[in-house]
């Protein structure tokens, strides 16, 4: 069904993973908010965003990130994205997503630049 | 004058972001009917799904008793997108397009769609007569795969 959507978490030392399935719309926007607020109130502040089963997303999915990312890196975090696959990368530049998060290969790449972030102090 | 090659379709459903699937699948079983490239109807089924999440959540409030419709009309050179609703309606140009960063130091997203529109449609236009009927046409120059 092409609005289904699903998201995952799964912890990796202090980085949440967050895998998104499926589509991403106004419809289904709520249930990556509640994913990533419950990250928030846990405290979690240093998340990855795997996207690479994500088949769709529009600006409302897109507003879930922007919404959050302040409030996460205020508080030391960050918003990792990766394994997005070219048709959602279209999406992420157009509204020039690439300048202002960090968007790499995979979950690895992803948290070697935490990694990176730390040593860098 | 009509042109030689002319299709028309279009679409009634309820107010519900639930429809949205159903939306983006109608533009893309037009578009691929149409022999349009998948990268071209990828970005009009978006702007479309925009067009459409604003009705239902900004003119229409989430009611669910509401109806939005969507025609399309496809032609050689391009294919024109109308989105009419009956609900509340708004000024276009009170929408400030504001940087990204800004939007995110105030933890807002608002405006992401019209913006999403408006860089992947040629032409985007409102008519705004609100409770009466509102008109969002949207036209894109086709490339054929």
């Amino acid at each position: 069904m092409a609005n289904s959507f699903a998201v995952s978490n799964a912890q990796h030392g202090e980085i949440s993973i967050l895998m998104l399935d499926g589509f991403l719309d106004a419809h289904t926007a709520p249930d990556f908010e509640e994913a990533i607020q419950k990250e928030v109130n846990a405290g979690r502040t240093k998340v990855v965003v795997n996207c690479e089963k994500l088949t769709y997303i529009s600006s409302a999915g897109l507003g879930v990130f922007m919404t959050f990312i302040e409030e996460i890196r205020e508080a030391g975090g960050d918003i990792k994205i990766c394994g997005v696959i070219p048709k959602v990368m279209q999406v992420f530049e157009i509204l020039g997503f690439h300048s202002l998060f960090d968007i790499v290969g995979d979950v690895p790449q992803a948290a070697a630049k935490f990694a990176e972030g730390a040593e860098g102090g | 004058m009509v042109s030689s090659f002319e299709k028309k379709f279009v679409l009634h459903l309820p107010s519900s972001t639930e429809n949205l699937a159903l939306i983006r699948d109608f533009v893309s079983k037009i578009g691929a009917q149409a022999g349009l490239e998948q990268g071209q109807v990828s970005m009009i089924e978006l702007a479309v799904d925009e067009a459409c999440a604003n009705v239902i959540e900004h003119a229409y409030g989430s009611d669910q008793t509401k109806e939005v419709i969507v025609r399309a009309r496809l032609n050689e050179d391009t294919i024109e997108i109308q989105v009419e609703d009956t609900g509340k309606g708004f000024d276009p140009g009170t929408i400030e397009q504001k940087e990204l960063t800004k939007l995110i130091a105030e933890r807002r997203s608002g405006g992401l769609g019209m913006r999403m529109m408006q860089m992947v449609m040629d032409e985007v236009q409102y008519s705004i007569k609100p409770g009466e009927r509102n008109e969002l046409r949207m036209i894109k120059r086709l490339k054929r795969s």
